[in-house]
């Protein structure tokens, strides 16, 4: 009973304290964040990094936006922004979108359906202004047609029902664009409706947003501004973090080793450790001997201990899962019963490293005939570090590797040469949707298709899945894919990571979300208590 | 003098034009360009798109061309554009080169005004503790790398002040300014001051034992007459030449410290454009450089004879 009573006054207690969290957001104050590298441009529909969403998403709105303030992305979280409604036609092959009336570009001019037409038209190659590059151009390819009907009202014409295009068009990534302002313009003075406006953007040095006064969105946003100072060096930064020159991390990277030092140094710091949608795996080129053989291909899948990597590169802090983000953060993943009877999944370390050798040496390879292999990767710790433990764990089936680490410059034209046997790559995922990430990754002919996985039964799948409106049936039909993916090992995932982002305590309404590193920045009703 | 002077400059010019080449030709020779690295960020090269923004940068043309292209805009002030923020190479390079003069600036002025007195008293005391305590702390300047000594001063700064200088355009106040520039020309000058301090340590050493200092002593002249008036100017001559040298270095050291101190100079700048292959950014900048080092160099040699009188250019 006396428990009880003092549980009853902690409470009332409670309640008495203010609570900033709960207090009414003030106005004022620019938001510092230290950001992690120099974007290439601000133009974020030619970007696939979120080095270029995370300053630059604030400066624009989507017909449809996730959530917010729900940190899991799901079609439960959309939420209209210069659309106010949309509906399906009775086909499911028509999305139609009315449009608000009171959106004015930060030049003045106002915001019409022409604007998302042209900026569709764009993205799918039919403008005849050209984006320099079109990243997400395969997003589109089952729109027929973007049409209007007068100034605020514009349609998605499908060539079959695709309900992921709303959770396509939600992403960080879908901003609509201006059509007066040209594609160039856009990459160095990007003009948006956002809540904040463009101001400068000095490469390697800073990047300067202000407070929008005519946002749409009335007495929003709060911050006068947000400031990013461009530091490169990680030690630099997070120390600047320490001693208070920064209000907010850059977003998912702080490793979980740094996370110790920041709780320790500064232990005021709101620290939030998320999943990130980024997969690291290994790209196998299947269309050069050894790994042409699906036996050695397969013997490499059963010679990863996953929880190594994670405990060495994570502290334990990653998920093991297939092409899908794993749950409960990723809406998709396949039940851990069904992942664990995928080769090398399974528990037992040592018994799939058996199997993997019964496999090499069947097809000619073992203890007095190894394999001599080189594995590729990007000169980037993130690559480097997981090769070098892959290097150490396929010693285990015969095969020695030697590391190649490639320049940047020469990653993608090494890779589209086919020139390596394995490699070591990270994939990161926009929206978690399988139609983004199975046509993105393992469709035939895709262009970020890098190993050129290509299975016909499989393509089958993807379109039966994409088309499925049912989401329990298109989650079984997920699972089967993803499964079938890993057995042939199309694209081993080692890990999915988790990374930290900190704030101090005085910035309020910030938001990771779990199973997107692309679509949380909108920054418009952050504020802080100072 | 004037034949030599006219001799120095037409080198100057010859030695510029193959740095040109040089530097044209080795860009070009580097796999992988801005293009493959936009496409990089993309996550794919897809060719067309590739061999549209080739013709578009220009980099479809023949080599000669371009060298030509360069160098005639070069002659007309115009440096091209930037392929990666699309502005005007000129308006990118101009506000960071005086950040970079004033903390390279700083550091040479601590590094000389450090290492030479500290060399004389080292040479001075040869043999005694003092000479000892410093020959270990210039030791330990050239075994420091500048990058770690300038982590360690980071670290120092925000445990004993709770801050730390992060690089601001506009310092408000003196002490803002101050922190901005010295720290980083401190981290990086600490070597340059150690190598300072121990080249004037043996020259100074070796003018010593000259027969001269002996007759000026037997003379009567007094210590300070013979280490300052007799010994000084003429152990400056290495000295002169090693400051000359790490003066043209002193970029290298400065591309390290101004990424950890995050400062916004061409060192760094230098470094990120040529991971992204901005051929017009790295070519004007190395250039520059070319022109900064050469220039010192020519400077130096000019300096030897108002030093030494024994030098003369006649010849």
């Amino acid at each position: 009973m006396r428990s009880v009573h003092a549980l009853g006054v902690a409470a009332l207690v409670m309640l008495a304290l203010p609570d900033s969290s709960f207090a009414e957001p003030k106005s004022g104050g620019v938001m510092r964040m230290y950001h992690r590298d120099s974007p290439g441009s601000a133009s974020i529909h030619e970007g696939a990094t979120y080095s270029i969403n995370v300053p630059f998403m604030a400066v624009f709105n989507n017909l449809v936006i996730f959530d917010q303030h729900i940190a899991q992305n799901s079609t439960e979280t959309l939420r209209p922004e210069l659309a106010e409604s949309w509906a399906w036609s009775g086909d499911a092959k028509t999305l139609t979108f009315k449009l608000r009336k009171d959106v004015k570009w930060h030049d003045g001019k106002p915001f019409t359906s022409a604007d998302v037409k042209c900026t569709f038209d764009m993205v799918m190659g039919k403008s005849q202004q050209k984006f320099r590059q079109n990243p997400r151009k395969s997003w589109y390819d089952e729109v027929s047609e973007v049409t209007t009907n007068g100034d605020y009202e514009a349609s998605f014409k499908l060539k079959r029902p695709q309900p992921a295009l709303l959770t396509l068009l939600a992403s960080g990534y879908t901003p609509v664009y201006p059509c007066h302002v040209s594609p160039g313009d856009m990459r160095t003075k990007p003009v948006g409706t956002g809540p904040f406006k463009f101001v400068e953007f000095k490469a390697n040095e800073s990047i300067k947003l202000v407070k929008n006064p005519d946002y749409w969105k009335k007495g929003l946003p709060y911050l006068d501004g947000i400031e990013f100072t461009i530091i490169p060096n990680r030690s630099t930064a997070i120390l600047g973090f320490i001693s208070g020159q920064f209000d907010i991390t850059f977003p998912t990277e702080v490793t979980i080793p740094l996370l110790k030092d920041v709780k320790s140094q500064s232990p005021k710091a709101v620290c939030v450790v998320e999943p990130t949608n980024v997969s690291t795996n290994i790209i196998v080129n299947s269309s050069n001997p050894p790994f042409d053989n699906l036996d050695v291909r397969r013997a490499l899948a059963l010679a990863l201990d996953r929880k190594a990597y994670i405990q060495i590169m994570f502290e334990g802090q990653a998920d093991v899962g297939g092409t899908m983000e794993p749950a409960p953060a990723g809406l998709w993943a396949m039940p851990r019963e069904m992942l664990e009877t995928i080769p090398g999944y399974g528990p037992d370390v040592n018994k799939n490293r058996e199997e993997a050798r019964k496999l090499m040496q069947k097809a000619g390879y073992g203890p007095d005939k190894r394999l001599a292999i080189k594995i590729s990767t990007r000169n980037i710790p993130i690559y480097r570090d997981p090769a070098i433990i892959l290097i150490d764990q396929i010693k285990n089936i015969y095969i020695d590797a030697e590391l190649d680490v490639v320049d940047t410059a020469q990653w993608f034209p090494k890779v589209a040469r086919k020139d390596y046997s394995l490699g070591l790559n990270l994939t990161g995922n926009a929206v978690d949707d399988p139609d983004q990430s199975f046509y993105e990754n393992y469709a035939c002919g895709s262009e970020r298709n890098y190993t050129g996985y290509c299975n016909k039964e499989i393509e089958k799948l993807f379109g039966e899945q994409s088309q499925e409106t049912n989401v329990d049936k298109r989650k079984k039909l997920v699972w089967e894919i993803d499964k079938k993916l890993q057995e042939d090992v199309a694209r081993p995932i080692i890990f999915h990571s988790r990374m930290g982002t900190c704030w101090q305590p005085y910035v309020k309404n910030v938001t990771i979300m779990s199973n997107s590193s692309y679509n949380g920045f909108r920054f418009e009703d952050v504020w802080m208590d100072k | 003098m004037f034949a030599y002077l006219v001799r120095r400059l037409a080198l100057m010019f010859v030695t510029l034009f193959g740095i040109s080449v040089i530097i044209f030709v080795l860009l070009r020779v580097v796999p992988g360009n801005i293009v493959d690295i936009l496409f990089d960020a993309a996550g794919f090269v897809d060719p067309a798109d590739k061999a549209n923004l080739e013709k578009e940068l220009g980099l479809s043309q023949p080599i000669i061309v371009q060298y030509f292209n360069w160098i005639s805009g070069l002659l007309r002030g115009d440096l091209g554009y930037s392929y990666v923020s699309e502005k005007p190479a000129l308006q990118e390079i101009l506000p960071r080169i005086p950040i970079t003069a004033k903390l390279a600036g700083l550091a040479l002025l601590f590094s000389t005004s450090i290492g030479i007195p500290l060399g004389i008293i080292s040479a001075v005391h040869q043999g005694t503790r003092l000479d000892y305590t410093l020959r270990v702390v210039s030791l330990s300047g050239l075994s420091l790398p500048s990058f770690w000594l300038g982590l360690l001063i980071l670290m120092a700064s925000v445990s004993m002040f709770g801050t730390m200088p992060i690089f601001n355009p506009n310092p408000k106040t003196w002490t803002e300014a101050f922190a901005i520039y010295a720290v980083p020309a401190l981290a990086v000058g600490f070597r340059f001051a150690a190598l300072t301090m121990r080249i004037t340590r043996s020259s100074m050493l070796e003018i010593l034992r000259q027969d001269y200092i002996r007759t000026a002593r037997a003379k009567g002249a007094s210590e300070t007459s013979v280490n300052y008036h007799h010994a000084l100017k003429n152990a400056m001559l290495p000295v002169i030449t090693v400051i000359g040298i790490e003066a043209a270095f002193l970029i290298g050291g400065l591309i390290v410290t101004e990424t950890v101190f995050n400062i916004p100079g061409i060192a760094r700048f230098l470094v990120e454009a040529l991971r992204w292959r901005d051929y017009p950014i790295v070519q004007n900048l190395v250039m520059f450089i070319a022109v900064v080092v050469v220039f010192t160099n020519f400077v130096v040699d000019l300096l030897y004879a108002a030093i030494d009188p024994r030098i003369r250019f006649g010849d």
